[in-house]
């Protein structure tokens, strides 16, 4: 069992690594609020990261978002229980997760990169204690060896512009299917089926080694999920469970904070910013077909229901019917279709190749950021997760617009 | 001689006023063709089952308790039948299903796919996620080289065609992959077979290259990637680094820079015409240089030549520029390697070494459209491979009708030129796999009863 400690020092400056392999669920009490809390702030984490991958950030942008990310939302008031809501998060993810492929080979992906860029932002003794835990049989490289292989990772060190390896360098011969993008890059030199793998370069080694562990554990959880939890939680934690997977995670959007009136005369205006999720329709059309409809959303016709606004990621999911005019149009128009859209939207040249190559990619809400941030000339860091956010965020952006001209 | 004979007895149906002799020597002709008639008696008598079934085995149909008698039987083979029919996932438990298969579907093609989880026969009955999976468990580690990915730099042939001229590009590839896969990957049981036609494959077949997963073969294919070519860029190899890797120093140095100068920029004519020499101008990026170059070699043109090969000496100047003391900037020296590369560095198929379930062409197969077979090739005298000796199944008939009254079945195939491939592929490679097999499953047993043993009171 893994004895959680939130510091252990072992000299006085040392401060040993916080990061937890994740090897076997803490025998904690967890309230049911934080059960889904602790959740909910570490998938925002994951999917910042899923965001970061799939925008293409350097290695260099990941780890600072990654730190930035951690920071903000992985906080506890009491600084011992940091760590704790750091293991309780993943292992209730692990729950969450485990349910599907799709969903087991997302979550791994994400946690690896989470894990990888932590890694890299630990010191040096820190890393080296991590590696330790995973109590891999590999040893580093005696100097008679060292010196035997002396010129090669010195050749190998200059061909990927590191500086040459002194005496006392470490390096750890691992077998070579160990460290994959090392070798696939041909950054590690490689002799009779090992590779001198470097010490700034074992994340990658520790990297290979998480990723099988977490890839086992999930299919273990799913066992067992299937096999006994889902059914023995069935009143309790497995609706949490099985919310969290889709669940929207920008800010509420379901309860509107601004009472916002709609006249006739707006709608071209808002016609203008929902272009992107109904049909561009003219006033008068408008008028007949979905104010009615706008207005028994609202709870202004007919049943007077507030009908939680679909996020983002639901309306992916539909698929509109014939006649219909609502669902995502990332995802269901022909490119010929959202290009003359983002044509009339004023989405010109190199921003219209962007939108659809994220397009193509599957990656609809990214392409809805890119497009907002090409209207507005401003950029959207949250990424769009919902229409009604992007009808509030074009709404300030258009009202200081009108400030100014004023 | 022997097709226009036979040609004009079946035109003419005439027999010609010749001697029994002859007589015979026509009745023992065959066409220099493929078909499935020839096809037919080359797997009614030629064919190597035995050989491919203790291959595939891997030392799993001996006698000791911990082989695994379920291991041939799910093993993937797939055959392309005459009409291009194509059947997948076909199995067999005995190399009696496997031959008598061959010999009744007679296909003109047989592929060699992974070994999975369970027989390919009864994989409907599986999942393909989860726990109880249908999947692949085992492969050779695969290379698949073709001369056609080289026609930009090769201008003796293109397409489907290959010559001496050009061959040593693939026995240049060989040296090259088969070093690595032993020297660094620490590789030993290796098989190199010709393609048939243009090409070579490489069969891995080491215990911890079949169990390699896909991510690790990917690695394996992107450590030996140079070349990234495509029809837009000028540069398709470059070289970045002060320093080269010691794997592509090493193959520079011991292989590939030798063969250029000595051979490629003869065999190849490189820098003879200006239309060749602007391609590898074009590699250079530097206007002062490159036309510096392009106003002496168009001098050249009119005055006259002296002894020395001009592709050689042009070569020569083009080094001594790049190279000499007044280039600053790194990448312009590089660029002598870059152009040794792109016109030497094997070009590998990464699709076909990245997935365990890639199918790959078995050895000992006829090729139908040259039909030769794919005969093993030796690593260590590739040197001395012709494309253009390896036997035909036109001649492999002939040498079995003049082999007449052999009554000995099992070595009819030894008495023809094919003897010498069975032999190199039995000594060089089955010997000493299988020995290495039988090593791998009998420690491994011993180690499973070790610790049976520990654990019994």
């Amino acid at each position: 069992m893994e004895v959680i400690r939130s510091q252990r020092r072992s000299a006085p400056n040392d401060v040993v690594s916080t990061l937890p392999l994740y090897r076997s669920a803490p025998p904690l009490e967890v309230r049911l609020e934080d059960f889904e809390s602790f959740a909910m702030d570490r998938l925002r984490v994951l999917k910042g990261i899923s965001d970061g991958l799939s925008r293409g950030k350097k290695p260099e942008g990941m780890e600072k978002l990654v730190s930035e990310m951690w920071k903000a939302n992985m906080r506890h008031p009491q600084a011992s229980e940091v760590v704790n809501k750091d293991i309780i998060s993943h292992f209730v993810l692990r729950l969450v997760y485990c349910r599907t492929e799709e969903l087991r080979r997302w979550f791994l992906t994400m946690e690896t990169a989470l894990f990888r860029y932590r890694f890299r932002l630990e010191n040096l003794e820190a890393q080296k204690a991590l590696l330790a835990e995973f109590n891999l049989p590999y040893k580093s490289v005696s100097s008679a060896e060292f010196e035997s292989v002396k010129d090669e990772l010195g050749q190998v060190a200059r061909s990927i512009s590191q500086p040459l390896p002194t005496a006392d360098a470490i390096f750890y011969k691992v077998p070579f299917e160990e460290v994959p993008e090392l070798v696939a890059a041909r950054r590690v030199f490689v002799q009779k089926g090992h590779a001198f793998v470097a010490m700034n370069q074992v994340v990658s080694l520790v990297v290979t080694q998480f990723r099988s562990l977490i890839s086992k554990a999930l299919l273990l959880t799913n066992r067992k999920w299937m096999s006994a939890i889902r059914e023995q939680e069935k009143d309790r934690l497995t609706p949490i469970v099985e919310a969290l997977s889709t669940s929207y995670l920008g800010p509420d959007y379901s309860q509107p904070k601004e009472f916002t009136e709609i006249s006739i005369k707006d709608i071209d205006q808002v016609a203008k910013i929902f272009d992107a999720c109904k049909l561009p329709v003219g006033a008068e059309r408008f008028d007949k077909e979905y104010t009615y409809s706008i207005r028994h959303n609202y709870g202004r016709e007919g049943k007077r229901t507030d009908y939680t606004p679909y996020s983002c990621s639901k309306i992916i999911s539909f698929t509109p019917g014939v006649g219909d005019h609502h669902g995502c149009p990332y995802r269901h128009f022909s490119e010929e279709n959202l290009r003359a859209a983002l044509g009339r939207m004023g989405v010109g040249g190199r921003a219209v190749e962007d939108v659809m190559d994220k397009v193509r990619n599957r990656h609809y809400q990214l392409a809805c950021t890119l497009t907002f941030e090409a209207v507005y000339g401003s950029s959207c860091d949250a990424g769009i997760n919902h229409p009604n956010q992007y009808f509030l965020e074009s709404r300030k952006i258009l009202e200081q617009k009108n400030h100014t001209a004023a | 001689m022997c097709r226009e004979e036979v040609q004009s007895v079946s035109d003419d149906m005439l027999i010609d006023g010749k001697s029994d002799g002859a007589e015979n020597r026509q009745a023992n002709c065959v066409l220099n063709e493929f078909n499935a008639d020839y096809l037919k008696v080359y797997y009614g008598k030629i064919f190597p089952y035995a050989e491919i079934f203790k291959w595939m085995s891997y030392g799993n149909d001996g006698k000791h308790p911990a082989c695994d008698k379920s291991y041939f039987g799910r093993r993937e083979f797939s055959f392309t039948l005459e009409n291009d029919i194509y059947l997948r996932f076909q199995s067999f438990n005995r190399v009696s299903q496997l031959e008598s298969s061959i010999k009744e579907k007679c296909p003109f093609k047989i592929d060699i796919g992974p070994v999975y989880s369970v027989d390919p026969a009864k994989r409907h009955a599986y999942a393909q996620s989860g726990d109880n999976v249908f999947t692949p468990v085992e492969r050779e580690l695969v290379f698949d080289i073709d001369i056609s990915d080289y026609d930009d730099v090769r201008y003796c042939c293109s397409g489907a065609e290959v010559c001496l001229a050009c061959w040593p590009l693939m026995t240049v590839a060989i040296k090259v992959i088969d070093t690595a896969l032993r020297d660094d990957f620490g590789f030993s049981h290796i098989l190199w077979v010709y393609s048939g036609r243009r090409g070579v494959h490489c069969w891995v077949c080491d215990g911890k290259a079949r169990r390699l997963t896909n991510e690790q073969r990917a690695a394996i294919a992107d450590y030996f990637r140079v070349y990234k070519g495509n029809e837009n860029s000028n540069k398709k190899v470059s070289l970045t680094g002060p320093v080269l890797h010691p794997f592509l120093v090493r193959s520079y140095n011991e292989v590939l820079k030798d063969f250029f100068e000595a051979k490629l920029l003869q065999s190849q004519k490189i820098f003879s015409t200006e239309e060749r020499y602007e391609k590898i101008l074009e590699m250079i990026p530097d206007e002062a240089v490159t036309s510096e170059l392009r106003g002496r070699w168009h001098e050249n043109r009119r005055s006259s030549m002296s002894k020395e090969d001009i592709n050689i000496f042009r070569w020569e100047q083009l080094k001594h520029t790049l190279q000499s003391g007044k280039q600053k900037a790194q990448g312009l020296r590089r660029c002598v390697e870059e152009i040794v590369f792109c016109f030497t560095y094997p070009r590998l198929d990464m699709e076909v070494s990245k997935h365990m379930n890639h199918l790959l062409k078995a050895p000992f197969c006829v090729h139908p459209k040259t039909g030769r077979v794919c005969v093993p090739i030796d690593p260590n005298n590739c040197d001395e491979f012709d494309p253009s000796t390896v036997p035909t199944l036109a001649q492999l008939l002939e040498e079995l009708n003049m082999g007449g009254l052999r009554t000995d079945a099992d070595n009819e195939s030894d008495g023809t030129s094919l003897g010498k491939s069975l032999r190199f592929f039995r000594s060089s490679f089955m010997e000493p796999l299988l020995k290495s097999c039988k090593e791998e499953i009998e420690s491994s047993y011993a180690k499973l009863q070790k610790s049976k043993n520990s654990l019994s009171w």
